[in-house]
């Protein structure tokens, strides 16, 4: 369970990214976070692995105070707490399976990892993991000779291997086409029902949202302006949120039926 | 609206009147340091080029035609200079790689440590080779090992501003996914740095080994062994003709070796 609480971030110029946030994000959830750019829905996303840090309030991980986590502890957080981005984030020149594997660092002690000792299971895990997303015969392929829609399947294989508990995705389909991006989201879907894990998107499609959250938080300026299942929203509701009319780029279309 | 916009735009310049008032001072204030010291050189030049051309041809007269019957000889100081060159350049490789990690500001967000590396290489760049060449002969007298020192710090200088620069410019983003990940400094920098610095860096250092071939002969002659030792003493008893063979092979070597490792770069890159 992930639990934001008076949760309030001022960059280092001033800038207001958080503005007392108050979430609660149950185990197993499918969360949705939309907003225009600019909204807080990144910052949202890397407070709770903690690629930026909060300046106020506390976010509790699994009953944990993450905020306050130092070295150790956060690269624990970090383990359990995985995450896909927008631009794949694969290192460009090492193959696949590499960078596939990647994903067991936090599990694996830094001498073993830097000689490539991992053990047999960990590589089992890795290419079934490639198989779940139907990637594996790309798996000594450079990561660079792959498409856009490939890569980002890799980085969800990725993210696998670790074994998360909770999966963060930091807007994964703005970078692909219609149909990729209802194949990457498809997926995200499918494995936070096969796994359990609880997993938090950020869009910007209103569209994508509706087909595949459970849940909706809309964010404006730095605040949470709706919260409730997809079921209840409406394109009212995210007129409400966007503080404007819907327009066609706000839809990313094509979905697959 | 459309077409009165792109019309104030067609009659305006490209660049603000400032930037082009600096840009034309800048060019005169460069313009007129050629123009002083080509005056200034022209006074110290004794005789100018028509003496150059005039000595030339003694020069050619005493080194030619060269005496390859000593090639034997010099063979085995030729080696040396080149293992010289390995040595120095495989030990600065090795030592270049936690400074130049250190003395990028992307991957080194510690401030002070940053600026200590950072300071600690500017200073030893400063130092010139032979300097160098001449202060180690003096602590360990006159042999191989005081030139492989030389040029280890000579080529630790060039080589680890080269890689941190190459350091700062690479994609962040893997970097990210890794810390994302769990992993640590050393599994962040192995995993996603090294990956991605590897092609620039082994042709930096290619280039470096070239750069200290080259720079051995020349500490060769202040006494740190190898060719430029040889060179240096058939030159002091007027051996020109000997002199003009040691040099022939120091440009075959130097040519080689340029030939090898473009190659080995082109097939990198």
């Amino acid at each position: 369970m992930i639990e934001f609480k008076n949760v309030g971030l001022v960059y280092p110029n001033g800038t207001e990214g958080l503005k007392n946030i108050n979430v609660k994000i149950n185990d197993g959830e499918f969360v949705v976070i939309v907003g225009l750019s600019g909204a807080g829905k990144s910052t949202f996303i890397r407070s709770i692995n903690r690629l930026v840090t909060p300046t106020s309030g506390s976010l509790l991980v699994d009953n944990e105070d993450i905020l306050k986590h130092k070295g150790k502890n956060l690269r624990k957080l970090r383990t359990k707490v995985g995450m896909i981005f927008q631009n794949y984030n694969l290192v460009k020149r090492t193959n696949v399976f590499k960078n596939v594997l990647a994903g067991r660092l936090g599990h694996t002690g830094t001498l073993r990892s830097i000689f490539n000792l991992y053990s047999k299971e960990d590589k089992a895990l890795a290419y079934n993991n490639l198989t779940r997303v139907n990637i594996e015969e790309k798996v000594y392929n450079r990561a660079d000779e792959l498409s856009g829609g490939q890569q980002q399947r890799v980085s969800i294989a990725r993210v696998l291997t670790q074994t998360p508990k909770y999966i963060l995705a930091d807007e994964p389909v703005a970078s692909l086409d219609p149909p990729t991006s209802h194949q990457v989201m498809t997926y995200l879907k499918k494995i936070n029902k096969e796994d359990n894990i609880t997993t938090i998107v950020n869009l910007h499609f209103i569209d994508m949202a509706m087909e595949y959250a459970d849940r909706i938080i809309g964010m404006r300026a730095g605040e949470v302006v709706f919260d409730g299942p997809a079921s209840e929203v409406t394109e009212k509701t995210f007129e409400e949120i966007y503080g404007r009319s819907i327009r066609e780029d706000d839809l990313r279309g094509g979905a697959q039926e | 609206m459309t077409t009165k916009n792109s019309l104030t735009q067609s009659s305006m310049p490209l660049y603000p009147a400032k930037t082009k008032i600096q840009v034309t001072i800048i060019f005169f204030v460069v313009l007129g340091i050629y123009t002083f010291s080509m005056i200034w050189t022209q006074d110290e030049m004794v005789g100018g080029f028509g003496g150059a051309l005039g000595n030339m041809y003694t020069v050619i007269e005493k080194f030619f035609p060269p005496n390859f019957t000593i090639l034997p000889t010099i063979w085995k100081a030729m080696m040396q200079t080149i293992q010289m060159a390995i040595i120095a350049t495989t030990i600065a490789a090795i030592l270049t790689v936690p400074l130049a990690v250190l003395s990028a500001q992307n991957i080194t967000t510690l401030k002070p440590l940053y600026y200590i590396t950072r300071t600690f290489l500017n200073l030893l760049r400063t130092i010139p080779d032979l300097v160098l060449a001449v202060i180690f002969v003096g602590l360990f007298g006159v042999g191989v090992f005081p030139g492989i020192l030389a040029l280890t710090v000579f080529s630790l200088g060039i080589l680890a501003k080269l890689i941190s620069e190459t350091i700062e410019s690479v994609d962040m983003n893997p970097l990210e996914a890794m810390r994302a990940s769990g992993g640590n400094v050393f599994q962040v920098i192995w995993y996603s740095l090294v990956p991605q610095i590897a092609p620039q860096f082994t042709s930096l250092v290619l280039y470096v080994f070239e750069i200290n071939i080259r720079a051995s002969v020349v500490l060769g002659m202040v006494g740190a062994g190898g060719i430029g030792l040889v060179l240096n003493q058939h030159l002091k008893f007027y051996n020109y003709p000997n002199a003009m063979t040691i040099i022939i092979v120091i440009f075959a070597t130097v040519l080689i070796i340029e030939f090898i490792s473009n190659k080995i770069r082109e097939a990198l890159l």
